[in-house]
């Protein structure tokens, strides 16, 4: 239990730290220190609980409950402020309204409640902590570099980086806490704890649009503490447990009504339809916060709920509706994502849509679609955190988020581009990561026996067939290389160390994972849904080896292939331009004998998968769902 | 005969066939214009004497990347007669599919790429009806694997009508003929010059023909697991389909590529889902 | 592949009429295809003036060896009837080397596809040619 006790208690540290000293080095030598300890404690919790089931300790609850209870009051307060001075008063109204249950459950029903076993750790886990601490961690890494570089482009913008990295450190530890969390009044705690976080990260530039876009965040995710809240008051009310694992070994016999509430908490805090559109405004966020926060981190913690309730949703309307509005999430934003160009708006579609296959996949609910829904989860961060990391290192040497300024880049900054690159292929490429998850989640959907099998099936099958337009369409455009190859790179050169690292990392790690992902499954994935469900799920043994060799041959033919042709004497050509060619490409004869420059331009099919149109589609259609979710839990 | 040596018949057998298809195409589709058309062997020669010229390469990676394109498109077929998870099968095929694009785009002259951005356009268009048809496989058979769906003694193309018509909808547009044929035709036919392969030549070319014969192969084992509850009519079946798509080709000009996209998504829906729903239904 | 110079299209239409079933040139294995990667056989109508100068030399440099040029008609033979204009600078033969001469005004199609065959000979001396040196 100590390791556990640490990795949420040691964050806080460098937090404080980091908060109180301005200096650049400092901040630097403490991030990366404190980082590379919060990573051995990770592995070392990883390594000790591997092989254990479910391990469930207590510790002595009055002193905590009572700690959390006033600092829950004292973000209440800070809300509350916060509302009215920025004149969002809603802010204020949910945060009184949230605090106003915890604080009626606190003082006329706790004293009933008597949580024994407080902390736990099992094998979900194991993987959420493994997550949180390497990829949490090296994102701080990578914010050391990257903030550097963006107060450096933004000298109008105040410094407060001791802030910031204050926040992300808080965040991580709060991260842990909601993993380790049995008692869902301690989770409830953390929770609200990256919804702080994440305001805080999301107004950081203190502009307009970050103010406004912060109280969207908000104003969501306390709607989302709000039904936790009540969930909680419900439960006491009624008796009913107020430990995670007796909720969920409570199948059949526990009322719905809390299991919908939290099930409502995750929509809003995975940033499903139509809670999405606070993720899209978090893009305006520092990179590390877009990564971290709303990738990789924060909005796995709505999902790991859900996912954790999985077994409770299997086979009730309750659990249809979730998966129903995972359903609509997935394809609505796969279809927004077609049309955007603003690489980090289409990173964020991607996000919303594939936590929607997760959302779809644990409302479910069966064996099956649970191996599939954990194993999203793992992919999904480590390809997503890897992608946002490059677009924001890209963000800042090329002054563009947009995919079109992308052109070339193969050729400007080769190194970097093979990392966005595998980030892609990390995505939706067979035989890489997302791949098998969704491939083993068409299979499991095809196999539930209700009405939801023909409706899951549909929805995965038109959302993943235009995952590969838009991502070819980006790897094509950065690998085209239209101008000559450059002898150095001094763009690359200018990257800085912290940055540089933490994508090499991750980069490994997407190749990696695909090459263990059997490993992982059968040591920490199949037992974990044999402990929860009593019986297995997998994909197959012959599945696994074909999988393994196709990563094999996906990075090493190219590889082959290009050095082979260096030795072989093709001859260099121009492309066809109609004959009007000037130049090594590109600049072509045109009329009046002007030199003009080619230029090309992706489709974006707008009018088919515009933005606008598929937003209300998703969000109305979404919001019914929700509603029938509600109205069918009382039943 | 174990499936793995009929894999490997497929991997050794697949160009053979695929070019004899190619040349019995051309003749057919010229007896049809009332011309006389080329040899039946003349795909072969094509084939040899794209492998005779000097290439010429606009960009170094063009060639690794058709290799790949070639080499997976041979893994998926080996794979499906092997008996492989075809759902597996056509992700591998899907990957193929992004390599070729990849080599497109590389090139980057306006024709190649507008020719990429048409072929991802058709991609999203047919894998709908691609993943439909296969959880429909699944639903009667209840199995992704060639030889236990043969074996299973189903007659799939009774239990999946609106599958099998909507599947050979789009597999006017994977045989690359029109009206569906917006990357590039395989015929003849100009697509704003040579779509998605106006920038490569010579050997390149070759191993994208080649490709393409491996791929025709392929899609006729597959449809012929719809109707392969006799052997010989099955065969039979498919030859019919197959003159059918040529017949199609010759009688319909190009659509443009929003009429396309539309349709196949169309069909996909009315044929393909309201099959799957009405097999959900009865099997309740 | 079928390039036009300056042709008054009387060549090019003839050119088009091979490629019907009455006269039929894919009988020869012989197809039209408008990309000069993947064309082996250069036609070339209507002759060179000073605008089409680059263009020609571009497109033959981007068909892949080896390859065969036929002149059809007498325009691209020699410049015929407008071969003392100012614009024109003569036949294609001023710009990159000839293989077939197929003379006529316009052109057959019997001439063409026999100038077409002409030149599938051509090729194959070239390829051995390109061979031996390869080997050699």
């Amino acid at each position: 239990m100590n390791t556990l006790l640490f990795l949420v208690l040691f964050p806080l540290v460098p937090a404080f730290l980091l908060l109180i000293f301005p200096f650049q080095q400092f901040r630097a030598w403490v991030t990366r220190l404190s980082v590379a300890t919060i990573i051995a404690g990770s592995v070392y919790a990883a390594y000790q609980f591997f092989f254990t089931s479910a391990t469930f300790y207590s510790l002595p609850a009055h002193y905590i409950d009572k700690g959390m209870f006033v600092i829950e009051a004292l973000i209440a307060l800070f809300i509350v402020y916060a509302g009215i001075r920025y004149k969002k008063y809603l802010a204020s109204i949910l945060a009184i309204l949230s605090f106003g249950a915890m604080a009626y459950f606190e003082f006329t029903l706790a004293h009933n409640v008597h949580i024994e076993q407080n902390v736990f750790i099992d094998r979900l886990s194991v993987i959420m902590t493994l997550i949180i601490g390497i990829i949490g961690g090296l994102i701080c890494v990578y914010a050391i570099g990257y903030m550097k570089d963006f107060h450096h482009h933004h000298k109008e913008m105040k410094d407060k980086r001791r802030f910031f990295f204050f926040v992300l450190f808080v965040f991580l530890s709060a991260m842990f806490g909601i993993v380790f969390s049995n008692n869902i009044i301690w989770l409830f705690f953390f929770w609200e704890i990256t919804t702080l976080a994440s305001f805080l990260l999301i107004g950081y530039t203190k502009t307009p649009e970050a103010i406004n876009n912060s109280f969207r965040a908000i104003i969501m995710n306390l709607l989302g503490g709000l039904a936790f809240a009540l969930a909680i008051v419900y439960l006491a009310k009624t008796g009913g447990p107020l430990e995670l694992d007796k909720i969920i070994a409570g199948k059949g016999a526990i009322a719905m009504i809390p299991v919908a509430l939290l099930c409502f908490a995750g929509i809003t805090k995975s940033a499903q339809m139509p809670f999405s559109s606070w993720l899209l405004g978090a893009m305006v966020a520092p990179t590390p916060t877009s990564a971290l926060l709303h990738s990789s981190t924060m909005v796995k913690a709505g999902v790991y709920i859900v996912i954790r309730l999985a077994p409770v949703l299997q086979n009730t309307q309750v659990g249809n509706m979730v998966a129903l509005v995972g359903g609509i999430t997935f394809v609505s934003a796969a279809f927004i994502a077609v049309s955007q160009s603003n690489a980090k708006k289409l990173l964020a579609y991607s996000t919303v849509s594939n936590l929607g296959l997760i959302i779809a996949c644990a409302g479910i609910g069966s064996e099956a679609t649970v191996w599939a829904g954990v194993f999203l989860i793992i992919f999904h961060a480590i390809a997503k955190s890897l992608l946002f990391l490059c677009v924001g290192t890209i963000e800042h040497k090329l002054g563009s988020r947009d995919i079109e300024n992308m052109d070339s880049l193969i050729v400007t900054m080769p190194g970097l581009t093979m990392m966005v690159i595998i980030g892609i292929c990390g995505m939706f490429i067979a035989p890489f990561g997302m791949l098998i998850s969704k491939w083993a989640a068409l299979k499991a959907f095809i196999t539930i026996p209700s009405y939801m099998s023909p409706l899951m099936i549909l929805f995965i099958a038109y959302g993943s067939a235009v995952t590969v337009f838009f991502w070819t369409k980006w790897m094509g455009k950065i690998t085209a290389a239209n101008r000559p190859a450059e002898k150095t790179h001094p763009l690359q050169k200018s990257i800085s160390g912290d940055e540089w690292i933490s994508e090499l990392i991750h980069a490994l790690f997407t190749v990696a994972i695909c090459f263990i992902f059997p490993l992982v499954s059968a040591f920490l994935v199949e037992p974990y849904i044999s402990e929860v469900y009593g019986s297995a799920a997998g994909i197959g043994k012959s599945n696994y080896i074909i999988m393994v060799i196709m990563v094999a041959l996906v990075i090493l033919l190219p590889l082959i292939d290009f050095f082979f042709q260096r030795t072989l004497k093709t001859k260099q050509g121009a492309a066809y331009m109609a004959g009007r060619n000037e130049s090594p490409n590109r600049v072509f004869d045109a009329s009046l004998g002007m030199k003009r420059e080619l230029s090309l331009k992706n489709y974006y099919l707008e009018n088919i998968f515009g933005e606008k149109l598929h937003m209300r589609i998703g969000v109305i259609t979404a919001t019914i769902v929700i509603l029938v979710m509600i109205g069918v839990s009382f039943i | 005969m174990k499936p793995l040596y009929i894999g490997l018949i497929y991997v050794a057998a697949a160009p053979l066939l695929g070019g004899l298809l190619a040349g019995f195409d051309r003749i057919l589709t010229a007896r049809m214009q009332r011309r006389v058309g080329p040899p039946i062997l003349q795909p072969f020669y094509d084939l040899f004497k794209l492998l005779q010229k000097r290439t010429i390469v606009v960009n170094r990676l063009q060639n690794p990347y058709i290799f790949c394109h070639l080499v997976f498109m041979i893994a998926t077929g080996f794979l499906f007669f092997e008996g492989s998870d075809i759902l597996l099968i056509i992700f591998v095929l899907s990957l193929s599919a992004v390599f070729f694009i990849l080599a497109a785009y590389a090139s980057n002259s306006p024709y190649s790429f507008i020719g990429a951005e048409r072929e991802l356009i058709l991609i999203m268009t047919y894998e709908p009806m691609v993943i439909l048809s296969l959880v429909g496989i699944y639903m009667v058979t209840g199995s992704f694997n060639f030889y236990e769906i043969i074996g299973s003694g189903k007659v799939l193309i009774k239990y999946l009508p609106g599958v099998f018509a909507g599947f050979v909808y789009i597999l006017t547009m994977k045989l690359r003929k029109s009206p569906f044929d917006l990357s590039y035709s395989h015929h003849v036919h100009q697509e704003l010059v040579k779509g998605i392969t106006s920038d490569f030549s010579g050997r390149t070319l070759a191993m994208i023909e080649m490709a393409h014969w491996y791929e025709n192969i392929f899609l006729l084992g597959f449809i012929y697991i719809f109707v392969s509850f006799n052997p010989w009519i099955g065969a039979a079946i498919v030859a019919a389909i197959y003159i059918f798509e040529i017949l199609i080709d010759n009688v319909f000009a190009r659509v443009k590529w929003q009429y396309a996209f539309r349709m196949g998504w169309i069909v996909a829906f009315f044929l393909g889902f309201s099959n799957i729903v009405v097999l959900y239904i009865m099997g309740r | 592949m079928h390039y036009d110079g300056s042709s008054c299209n009387g060549c090019d239409i003839e050119v088009l009429a091979c490629l019907t079933p009455m006269y039929d040139v894919e009988r020869f294995g012989v197809i039209n295809t408008g990309n000069p990667k993947h064309a082996d056989i250069l036609l070339i109508t209507g002759s060179v003036n000073e605008q089409n100068v680059d263009i020609v030399k571009n497109l033959y440099d981007q068909m892949a060896d080896p390859k065969v040029v036929v002149a059809v008609g007498i325009c691209a033979c020699s410049g015929g009837i407008f071969a003392e204009c100012y614009n024109v600078k003569g036949g294609v033969d001023k710009v990159i080397p000839v293989d077939v001469y197929v003379q006529g005004c316009a052109a057959r199609p019997e001439s063409i596809i026999d100038g077409v065959v002409k030149a599938l000979g051509v090729i194959e001396e070239k390829k051995r040619t390109m061979n031996e040196v390869k080997v050699g």
